[in-house]
């Protein structure tokens, strides 16, 4: 595909053949950087590349122009190799105003393509990002970069001279400039933006127009320019054949919801109340109302998960979501559905904090709380997607895990998995597990409390049957009877039932899968988003012949059976996240093992390099 | 599964008994919330619903007790929350009938938001909310109904905050449905309960009710023999606003916006205001009106016909059905750009 798209006047340029490479796209939050972003993806996507995408923007939604704080920026990493993060490096940067630069150029590898935007270089701009004199009169510029100083606005303006729109809307389109540009240097096919184009602004001629040819104007720039004397080939990754499609991680959560409910043919209610980083999944799943999936905009995030109690006790799915602040909230509300033994499914979009913190910024952090920080004995079960695509099936998983045990879950996503986006192949839905969806019709011999021998739920009633009706709430039960109980021993074994009613799901965790050899120096522990990061320190320090492994953890409550075991095969055990030590602890304190962690908290994926840096500093600590 | 409530099986004859669970009631003796409890079982079978499509749905407090004693399906959730509990459970059923049980404490001041938004939405529940001017649970604070300088264990020297208003507060919550009636009067309250079972929409139930432990005939003036016969004034639609003794009854006029006592015989009877509950200004008034200067409305304030929240979702839900057909994943998934490798 790659091939089929490569310029054909570039015969007198040369043609580099990378494996990798991570592109960076950043400027105002009004210059698109995040459509600028998708599309280059989308594009070295149809090319073949596998890729990791890290969209990066400032919580105000309309930031001051020019200000540091307004930067907004996308990255991705694409290659013919497994990419397993967006990069730590850049390759490229493209900075369309001085802020972007200033906020983005420490990031960019000596040597790096810089390509900036000469005319936002203006004094205003200058002073609003806190430079004293213009930088790109700076020669150090051009010694440690490849530096291209492009009037990426007046070529745009240029460029759409007769089309029929006012001078602000063109200046707008100077973002397709700059991806015809960079597509043209990765050598990544444009159609599939102009398609996107096309159907994005149907409505609107000559705003499709003039994008259009912003995006070819740009990439014949590329081509014609004397200034570009190479572009880059990056061959199609070895991936597993099939139809793929470019997926986030809130998305699939959404549609791993909408799978469910239509496998168990079950109403879905989905409460929620509007919060960064989740609020995408509300929005995703108020379009699909044609799946029975009723989703209530609750007047706070009480409501919201209350709503969801209500729903389970009338025999629907209740799903909801938040992130941090919210899951504070729902502390109640869980708790009750751990008491009435309901089935619902909240989804944590972790980001950094704590208090309102940064919003727009990841964070692993809330671990300890969804594990903890509800009063008294409430074990709920806890699961976290490794990658955008994964909350897919986490979402399924956990819907089929609520139902089938009577027990609340928790989902641990972050902003990074949130709108994070990778190539992902398209799963047959007919391969997903079954969900057994069993309603109490029976009279006879019925009591509220009466467990299931194998899993200890108990029996889910939908109001409307007849000689059933019972009353349940929150406060402790009798065994069997489920009716009001303040005996102490009765009390005791109610707390031991729910917990090991918990522990019991540890029949549905599968083998653990070890990346690496199963026993040797360092075994490398992560969960959630961390997945990649660990996976391609690991690789790197694999391919040097290095004794060292990698395991994530989609099950954190139950942890899977066979963990205690694996982690005993390695000397040293290392668990990278991004909070103070969360899942750390556990492990320590569960397995009486000597794990150590790396800790960064910085609202952003730990880099690969600071992962394989701790790795190869236990295995010297080891000689 | 939407069909409305009554139609899934034959309606079958019950009584009180039916409704009546094995729980043994836990109140206080002589507390008010036996007398609402009696009224409510006596209401029900009226109602001509099959029993296990009833669902009661509590918060905390005294009052929230009240599902473990119906012989429904019943849940007693969390402090104030019922109603957003009670709007989830709708929405997963509309075709069950569903009534929120809660008091001055749970529905106004921790639950407050809830109330508050139920109402505005119109969800078809129907809500009673137990008035006694007190925390009875908690043995006796306080709460958002007790009047200023009331004198309790946590204001010794008296309460410094302002009575709300509990039907002035559905009323600006935009309820379609609102009245009040008293624990010591079953008939009133038979009668009340049913008519706002009866309501298509969100409805709300003032009772007030006394808590003999802790806020002892705080209803008095409701109470009293002779205080009762002065103050009482039953509101019924489409009759005038007559109040007082058989002896020298009372009227209520209304001066443009201001409503005025006046004695029955010093006026024609034309010029008395006449109950209309659709008259949303007059009930606004209605709410208003307290002792001294003032009777008590107790009755159906007002009642109007909004649409339901519910409704208006699985509408869309049905439309969105038949314009583009039930919801397919697996279409779905391969919707929108895609490619293939190998
Ligand atoms: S404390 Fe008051 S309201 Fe509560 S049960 Fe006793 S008398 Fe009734």
């Amino acid at each position: 595909m790659s091939d089929a798209s490569a310029p054909a006047s570039a015969v007198s340029k040369q043609r580099r053949q990378l494996d990798r490479a991570v592109v960076r796209f950043a400027g105002d939050s009004g210059d698109g950087m995040q459509v600028t972003g998708e599309q280059f993806a989308t594009e070295a996507a149809w090319a073949g590349a596998d890729l990791v995408t890290l969209p990066n923007f400032p919580a105000e939604i309309r930031a001051p122009a020019g200000t540091l704080f307004g930067v907004s920026s996308y990255q991705l990493q694409f290659g013919s190799r497994r990419v397993y993060t967006p990069g730590d490096r850049l390759d490229c940067l493209v900075a369309m105003n001085p802020a972007a630069l200033k906020v983005h150029l420490g990031d960019l590898k000596e040597g790096g393509l810089l390509i900036v935007n000469t005319a936002a270089f203006e004094q205003k701009n200058l002073d609003r990002a806190g430079y004293r004199s213009n930088p790109l009169t700076d020669a150090a510029l051009e010694d440690r970069y490849r530096l291209h100083k492009i009037d990426i606005t007046r070529m745009t303006m240029e460029a759409l001279e007769e089309v029929a729109l006012g001078a602000r809307e063109k200046e707008r389109c100077k973002n397709f400039f700059s991806l015809g540009l960079v597509s043209w240097i990765y050598t990544r096919p444009i159609e599939p933006t102009l398609g996107w184009i096309g159907r994005r602004f149907a409505k609107h001629a000559a705003i499709a127009e003039a994008n259009i040819r912003a995006l070819k104007t740009g990439y014949h720039f590329g081509e014609t320019a004397e200034i570009f004397t190479e572009c880059y080939g990056i061959e199609p990754a070895a991936m597993p054949p099939g139809v793929y499609r470019s997926i986030t991680g809130n998305r699939a959560l959404a549609w791993g919801i909408l799978a469910a409910a239509q496998r168990t043919r079950l109403t879905v209610v989905y409460g929620a109340y509007p919060i960064t980083p989740a609020s995408d999944i509300l929005h995703e799943l108020a379009l699909h109302k044609r799946f029975g999936v009723r989703t209530f905009q609750a007047e706070d995030e009480i409501a919201a998960i209350g709503s969801i109690i209500g729903a389970a006790f009338g025999g629907a799915i209740g799903v909801c979501a938040s992130s941090g602040p919210g899951i504070a909230l729902k502390a109640e509300g869980m708790n009750l559905a751990v008491m009435a033994e309901l089935p619902i499914v909240v989804f944590d979009i972790q980001r950094a904090g704590p208090s309102t913190g940064l919003p727009t910024k990841t964070e692993q952090a809330d671990l300890l709380m969804v594990l903890h920080g509800r009063n008294s004995e409430s074990p709920v079960v806890v699961l976290a997607p490794a990658t955008p695509g994964d909350c897919f099936f986490i979402a399924y998983e956990a819907i089929r895990i609520a139902v089938k045990y009577m027990v609340p879950v928790v989902v641990l996503s972050d902003g990074y998995l949130a709108s994070g986006a990778e190539p992902w192949l398209i799963p047959d839905p007919k391969t997903l597990r079954d969900i057994p969806v069993k309603f109490r019709t029976d009279a006879e011999g019925f009591f509220p409390y009466l467990r299931d021998e194998a899993t200890l739920a108990r029996p889910w009633v939908r109001p409307g049957t007849p000689g059933l009706e019972h009353r349940i709430g929150g406060l402790e039960k009798e065994h069997i009877t489920g009716t009001v109980s303040y005996d102490a021993e009765n009390h005791d074994l109610m707390v031991r039932l729910r917990a090991e009613k918990v522990r019991r799901v540890a029949q549905e965790i599968p083998p653990t899968t070890v990346n690496g050899p199963s026993a040797g120096d360092v075994l490398v522990v992560g969960w959630g988003s961390t997945y990649g990061t660990i996976t391609a320190a690991v690789e790197e320090l694999q391919q040097e012949g290095k004794a060292v492994a990698s395991i994530q953890l989609r099950h954190l409550n139950p942890l899977p059976p066979d963990l205690g075991q694996i982690l005993r095969q390695y000397d040293r055990i290392l668990v990278p996240e991004v909070n103070s030590g969360q899942l750390v602890r556990i492990l320590r304190a569960e397995y009486l093992v000597d794990a150590v962690g790396l800790n960064r908290v910085r609202g952003l994926p730990i880099p690969t390099q600071e992962v394989r840096e701790t790795i190869e500093q236990l295995l010297r600590d080891k000689q | 599964m939407s069909h409305p409530a009554g139609e899934t099986t034959a309606p079958r004859k019950y009584t009180k008994k039916d409704f009546e669970s094995d729980q043994d009631v836990r109140w206080c003796p002589g507390c008010g919330d036996y007398a609402i409890l009696s009224a409510a079982q006596k209401m029900m079978p009226d109602l001509g619903l099959p029993r296990e499509n009833i669902v009661f749905i509590s918060g905390i407090g005294c009052s929230s007790r009240f599902p473990y004693y119906m012989n429904t399906y019943g849940f007693h959730t969390i402090h104030g929350r019922a109603p957003a509990i009670a709007t989830g459970l709708r929405l997963a059923r509309p075709d069950l009938k569903v009534f929120v049980v809660t008091g001055d404490g749970d529905g106004l001041s921790i639950g407050g938001n809830h109330l508050l938004h139920v109402l505005r939405r119109n969800v078809n529940v129907t809500i009673l909310l137990f008035n006694n001017r007190i925390y009875g649970l908690t043995k006796g604070q306080y709460s958002p109904t007790s009047e200023l300088g009331k004198v309790t264990k946590s204001t010794p020297m008296g309460a410094a905050d302002r009575p709300l208003n509990p039907c002035a507060f559905a009323r600006g919550s935009g309820a379609t449905f609102v009245a009040r009636t008293v624990d010591r009067n079953v008939a009133h309250m038979e009668e009340t309960l049913k008519r706002a079972a009866q309501h298509h929409g969100a409805a709300f139930v003032e009772i007030l009710q006394n808590c003999n432990v802790y806020n002892d005939l705080a209803w008095n003036v409701l109470y009293d023999r002779e205080s009762k016969s002065l103050h009482e004034l039953r509101l019924e639609h489409g009759r005038p606003l007559l109040f007082g003794p058989v002896d020298d009854r009372r009227g209520l006029v209304l001066d443009g916006p201001t409503p005025r006592a006046v004695r029955a015989k010093d006026v024609a009877e034309s010029t008395l205001w006449v109950h209309d509950e659709t008259n949303a200004w007059k009930a606004s008034v209605l709410t208003k009106l307290a002792p001294p200067d003032f009777p008590i409305p107790i009755g159906v304030i007002e009642s109007i016909q909004e649409p339901v929240y519910e409704e208006i979702l699985l509408e869309q839900e049905h439309k969105a059905i038949a314009d583009r057909g039930p919801g397919d994943i697996g279409a779905l998934l391969v919707s929108g750009d895609t490619w293939r490798i190998g």
